[in-house]
């Protein structure tokens, strides 16, 4: 679970183009639920999720984390003594720790590596772990056949076909097995049909336990059954069922 | 390889560069190391008679003189000149041999002179004397390739000939070369030796090593002025090329930051990256150097840096590296190219990893 607790964030703070793009949100996400922040361009929906994924810290409020704390078991101060994680208040170095173990990341342009291979870009997020390379290549094969790019393991990116970019995308982001998914818009380059089969590839992996947030302004996703909830944003607060 | 274009012509920049200065100091070093070795051999001490500040012929008288002080083991007298010679506008150093002098009428010339005026043995070389006369000798010998450096432009021709050539008296000398028991007591004999004949000026051996040393080093010098000013090009194209991340970079870096990388990840291939390059050019450029130097006798710089004569040698450097001045131009260029590769990457690897989410 992951409760936001009065979020503001604000950009260009006491400048005459002050933006304030979250506002005063509180709001209590559910582990092992696909949620869905729903809303148009600029409501607010991308800096939520980079809030929630430790990319970026509110300007004032607190997010804390509730589950799947032995994830970032070893790292963190107060291991073990305490059933929540407030992460606003930790380092840089932290932030950049939980975001590692603790969320997988599936980006609206996909944000594939040119010049590097389906392979390689799958593998990267497992670097900074300093895990055995045999053992992070064969989790990376694995999740290749998972997705059906197994015979595309070699290719460079730049030569995938948009629904191909995706799935490398969806495997680079389960490649440290994380147990939060946030995708940003994830069908916003994908025709319906690509869009339905994401669909069901996330509802697979809530299946296998994940938890996934996504920010989408596209039927086909907030209409998909396996929604479990939708958050409505519109100018930076929340609404409807979003409390 | 990413990057191809910009990598590669990097690599090109960066092996011309090391392999400009790589040579120029490879060069300068062997051709000190080599007219140092060939001094060695040179006589312990030459002692020449001074008028007005400046050379003149000493007089046989002194050599006796000389050779009475205390600690002087041996003094010979020595005949050398230089000939201007029109027809090959060249300066040619004849010199009478201590060992084996040739026959009257004969002289031995270096390679240069030979390959210059395409002699062989047996052939006539003519000369116009000191009184205007022409005077013919018989080639009997050229002398070898390896001794080319100091040798190109030498002719070896015997005392009667030197001295009818050049209308030197018989009883005057070039100069004086002395050898003396104690290798310590050089300097006191020297003093010696200008207390007694005041107008003479003693040299020692480790004075010409010296002025060798000074004549190479002022010639390294011009061309490591000219190669500072090639190195001061390539510091600022590295840091143009290095340094100014394309957007595309800075999108790469900000996808690993939201990925979970550490701005210390980020730097740290960076730094690989630049590195390979680095040493991939290092030592491309100085073994391209050492070929030059080495394999191809210097042809582009051997105009500027070698010899004193108009024959300039044609001869192969004996290989020889120092490994301090490798260090230095390991230093004068990885080093400026490894800082201008990571701090602009650590400039953007600091940037916020949701800048990523909202381009």
């Amino acid at each position: 679970m992951i409760r936001l607790l009065n979020v503001r964030k604000g950009f260009n703070l006491a400048k005459p183009n002050e933006f304030i793009a979250v506002s005063e949100v509180t709001l209590t996400i559910e582990a092992n639920r696909i949620t869905v922040f729903k809303g148009p361009s600029g409501s607010g929906k991308t800096t939520l999720l980079s809030l929630i994924g430790c990319m970026a810290r509110p300007t004032s409020g607190r997010i804390e984390l509730m589950d799947n704390l032995p994830f970032i078991n070893g790292i963190l101060p107060n291991d073990g003594k305490t059933d929540r994680l407030e992460v606003t208040s930790l380092p840089e170095r932290f932030l950049t720790e939980i975001r590692r173990r603790m969320f997988g990341f599936i980006f609206q342009q996909f944000n594939l590596i040119k010049g590097i291979t389906v392979l390689e870009n799958i593998m990267l997020p497992s670097y900074p772990l300093g895990r055995k390379h045999s053992l992070v290549k064969e989790r990376a094969h694995t999740l290749m056949d998972t997705f059906g790019i197994g015979t595309r393991a070699s290719a460079k990116v730049e030569w995938l076909s948009g629904g191909e970019a995706q799935r490398v995308a969806i495997a680079r982001a389960l490649m440290n097995d994380p147990p939060v998914i946030i995708a940003d818009e994830p069908t916003a380059h994908l025709d319906s049909k690509l869009s339905i089969e994401f669909m069901e590839i996330i509802s697979g992996l809530k299946e296998q336990g994940k938890t996934v947030i996504i920010a989408s302004h596209d039927p086909l996703v907030f209409e998909a059954g396996m929604i479990d909830r939708i958050i409505n944003v519109r100018d930076g607060m929340l609404y409807g069922n979003g409390t | 390889m990413r990057r191809k274009a910009k990598n590669i012509s990097l690599l090109l920049v960066y092996s011309l560069v090391v392999f400009v200065l790589g040579s120029a100091m490879f060069f300068t070093q062997a051709m000190k190391r080599e007219a140092s070795l060939i001094l060695k051999e040179a006589p312990e001490m030459v002692v020449q008679r001074i008028m007005c500040g400046r050379y003149e012929p000493i007089s046989l008288d002194y050599l006796n003189k000389i050779r009475k002080i205390r600690g002087v083991i041996s003094a010979d007298f020595r005949l050398w000149g230089y000939y201007y010679d029109p027809a090959a506008g060249s300066n040619y150093t004849l010199m009478v041999p201590r060992n084996k002098p040739p026959l009257r009428g004969n002289i031995i010339i270096g390679n240069g002179i030979a390959r210059n005026r395409m002699l062989f043995r047996e052939d006539i070389l003519s000369f116009r004397g000191y009184n205007g006369l022409n005077h013919n000798f018989i080639v009997e010998d050229i002398m070898s390739y390896e001794s080319e450096l100091l040798s190109a432009d030498l002719i070896l021709i015997s005392e009667e000939d030197f001295r009818d050539f050049f209308g030197l008296p018989s009883e005057v000398a070039t100069d004086i070369v002395a050898t003396v028991r104690n290798q310590k007591e050089l300097i006191t004999i020297a003093n010696k030796i200008s207390e007694l004949l005041p107008d003479t000026r003693p040299i020692i051996r480790d004075e010409m090593i010296r002025t060798y040393d000074a004549v190479f080093d002022w010639r390294g010098g011009i061309l490591i002025v000219l190669v500072s000013m090639a190195l001061l090009s390539f510091v600022i194209f590295a840091w143009e090329k290095a340094s100014g991340l394309s957007a595309e970079e800075r999108r790469e870096i900000g996808i690993l930051k939201a990925i979970g990388w550490e701005t210390s990840d980020v730097i740290a291939i960076k730094t690989y990256e630049g590195a390979i390059v680095s040493f991939f050019s290092f030592c491309t450029g100085l073994l391209l150097a050492y070929g030059h130097v080495f394999f191809s006798s210097a042809f582009l710089f051997a105009q500027a840096l070698k010899g004193w004569s108009v024959l300039y040698p044609d001869f192969r450097i004996t290989p020889y590296i120092d490994p301090y001045q490798v260090a230095v131009l390991f230093l004068l260029t990885v080093v400026p190219y490894t800082v201008a590769t990571v701090v602009p990457s650590w400039r953007s690897a600091i940037i916020d990893p949701d800048s990523v989410m909202r381009s």
